[in-house]
């Protein structure tokens, strides 16, 4: 079989995460960083590249080997790899880019427990050819941050009144009684503004929720 | 005395773990559709919270923490950096331990939060909590106590929440808000009166 980057087969993978197959808003995957981190956009952007990163490369190191691990200690071999990814990239971002480490703190140490990269590693690598496997997490993380970014500008614009560190809104508006609105940063506005992002994303994709 | 139930009304109400911290989310969103399942669950999280909590906290003292391992004679080493995996290990390893346990010695509890445990294994909130634990260099009462305290959170969270969905039950919602993205706006709700326990100063 000739490997091409862009066939059809493996733009599929890459796009069905992006919409139709959203991790986060239609199979409720890793919601827990999804809200902590997102006051920010720019916090937001570091998580999704730390994400994307662990999950393309676990998932790679799981297909490579996928023929090789026992069934029965399957989840404590998946475990250990993620747990040194994350280790590994928690200590290069403390290295490069230490106030943003600091800022993330435990969370990003929770990428471990993220439902997603578990999630992805049973149900795709598991399957799946090392490429398929590194596109498939590329896919998924990507599809990810775009409701982790979404999220996060809605929670910075109203919140701080900025977008990525830029005031977008004029003085003037705030001298004729505009406020930020203080609830965005605190946690209600993190699950509301995603509940509605969920309602918008599953209006437009049409999928139906039987509970 | 007053310290120790100041942790728990701490954890319980002002920071809930759930609600304030956004941990466990994936399962508190997934099991709370029956409220007897989400009773089963609470329980499961209480239980292995209050076993994990203080047992990461004597390895990281005793082994990983910078200088913790003084008592060998090895000033030097900083095994910080192992956290994750120890960790997390520790974590499968309990919940392996503390299932086989109830198994042989209460198959009535075991029947009941049987199906629970091992999905706990991946619930941020019990690693979260550990890493928190570290990060507020609680002692060995306190990181048991706080651990205790976390999971009644949890458990308050999840009891509440699946009561409401369940009244939710006779409501009209739009056919794509249903299930999620109700549940997320309901949490709001829920998360902006805990809120009002914010301005307590203990």
């Amino acid at each position: 079989m000739k490997l091409s980057l862009f066939s059809t087969k493996n733009k599929k993978i890459i796009k069905d995460p992006l919409m139709g197959e959203n991790p986060i808003s239609i199979h409720i995957l890793g919601i827990c960083s999804a809200l902590a981190i997102t006051t920010k956009i720019d916090t937001a952007v570091v998580m999704t590249l730390a994400v994307v990163a662990v999950l393309s490369i676990s998932n790679t190191v799981v297909a490579l080997i996928r023929k090789l691990i026992p069934n029965k200690v399957r989840i404590i071999i998946q475990m250990s790899i993620i747990a040194s990814l994350v280790s590994i990239t928690d200590q290069i971002l403390a290295a490069y880019y230490y106030d943003m480490s600091k800022i993330l703190g435990v969370f990003l140490g929770l990428i471990i427990t993220n439902c997603i990269v578990l999630g992805r590693l049973e149900a795709f690598a598991m399957q799946n050819s090392p490429g398929e496997a590194f596109l498939d997490g590329m896919g998924n993380g990507l599809g990810y941050g775009a409701i982790l970014i979404a999220v996060a500008f809605f929670r910075e614009l109203f919140g701080f009144g900025s977008i990525y560190g830029y005031n977008v809104i004029n003085d003037n508006i705030y001298f004729s009684g505009y406020e930020n609105n203080g609830l965005m940063i605190l946690s209600p506005g993190a699950f509301i503004i995603l509940g509605l992002i969920v309602w918008v994303h599953r209006s437009y994709t049409k999928v139906i929720d039987k509970g | 005395m007053q310290h120790y139930i100041n942790i728990i009304i701490n954890s319980v109400f002002i920071e809930n773990i759930v609600l304030v911290y956004f941990l466990g989310m994936c399962s508190f969103l997934s099991i709370s559709k029956k409220v007897e399942t989400s009773i089963g669950l609470g329980l499961a999280v209480i239980f292995v919270l209050s076993i994990t909590a203080p047992a990461n906290w004597a390895i990281n003292e005793y082994f990983l923490a910078e200088g913790a391992l003084d008592w060998a004679g090895l000033e030097d080493i900083n095994l910080d950096f192992l956290q994750f995996i120890v960790f997390i290990s520790v974590i499968a390893a309990m919940v392996q331990l503390v299932e086989m346990l109830m198994d042989r010695f209460s198959p009535v509890l075991y029947y009941n939060l049987g199906i629970f445990l091992p999905l706990i294994t991946v619930n941020c909130s019990i690693l979260g909590c550990s890493l928190f634990l570290v990060e507020r260099e609680y002692n060995l009462a306190e990181a048991t106590v706080y651990g205790f305290g976390s999971g009644l959170g949890f458990f308050l969270a999840i009891v509440s929440l699946a009561t409401i969905r369940k009244r939710m039950r006779y409501s009209n919602v739009p056919p794509t808000l249903r299930g999620v993205g109700m549940s997320m706006l309901l949490t709001g709700l829920i998360s902006m009166a805990f809120l009002g326990f914010s301005g307590i100063s203990l």
